[in-house]
């Protein structure tokens, strides 16, 4: 019974992999405008060179907020699992 | 560690500190930004630790100060997110004004440190943010290692 089972959702996930290899977009003709939007218009509306970062920190901004909570509350986590206990 | 360990980490924190500053401050202008520039950062002080001990390194940078420092890392640029309000949230209202405010010329060119508006003091404060964070977590982790030692 488990075989069964495995062998079909198996099947089903190769199956969505092969679909989504077929159903890929040629090489350099992205699915978005967004890209070249970004290309030409982030030194005038950012002033920023790396559009990279102007990406990260301008358009996405609230990616990095929420990257920025995740690390804060990895340290939060950390420090409070290895405070020291308190002596007797 | 030995003294040839310590007397070459002397030296070499110099230049990890400097090239992590570096790549924070150019986060605008070449690949990279506050998050790996913290990293690097964060990694100067791993080889401090491994190199003094870290009960050593705990006299002099406690975890409670870059709990503070990271705190007000995260306070900054959420701040400077709330800065541009007016228009909308994560708005570059520094685009033009005195500070950091150059607008490149389109195209490839070499580069301005003072363009980018609030895209600097944003990898600024996230820089402080991960180099603290990161050096919280490998200090406290090293000192519950060494305390565990102890006690055998």
């Amino acid at each position: 019974m488990r075989k069964i089972v495995l062998a079909i959702s198996l099947s089903i996930f190769i199956a969505f992999l092969i679909a989504a290899a077929l159903l890929l977009h040629p090489f350099g003709y992205p699915p978005s405008q967004m890209d070249d939007y970004i290309i030409e218009n982030t030194q005038r509306e950012t002033g920023a060179n790396s559009a990279v970062t102007a990406v990260v920190f301008d358009y996405r901004g609230f990616d990095t907020l929420g990257e920025a909570t995740i690390l804060f509350t990895a340290v939060t986590g950390v420090i409070m699992l290895f405070r020291k206990k308190k002596m007797e | 560690m030995s003294k040839i360990v310590r007397t070459i980490s002397n030296i070499l924190i110099l230049f990890i500190f400097i090239y992590g500053l570096y790549i924070i401050m150019h986060g605008h202008l070449t690949p990279g930004g506050g998050f790996q520039g913290g990293a690097v950062v964060a990694s100067g002080i791993a080889l401090l630790i491994v190199a003094f001990g870290s009960q050593n390194i705990h006299k002099s940078l406690k975890e409670h100060h870059l709990s503070t420092l990271e705190s007000s890392g995260a306070l900054i640029f959420i701040g400077l997110a709330f800065g541009g309000i007016a228009t909308v949230f994560f708005y570059n209202f520094l685009v033009g004004s005195p500070v950091f405010g150059h607008i490149p010329p389109s195209g490839p060119n070499a580069g301005d440190i003072w363009t980018g508006g609030m895209i600097p003091l944003m990898n600024l404060a996230v820089g402080l943010k991960v180099f603290a964070g990161l050096s919280a977590i490998l200090l406290v982790m090293a000192l519950a290692t060494s305390m565990t030692e102890m006690d055998e």
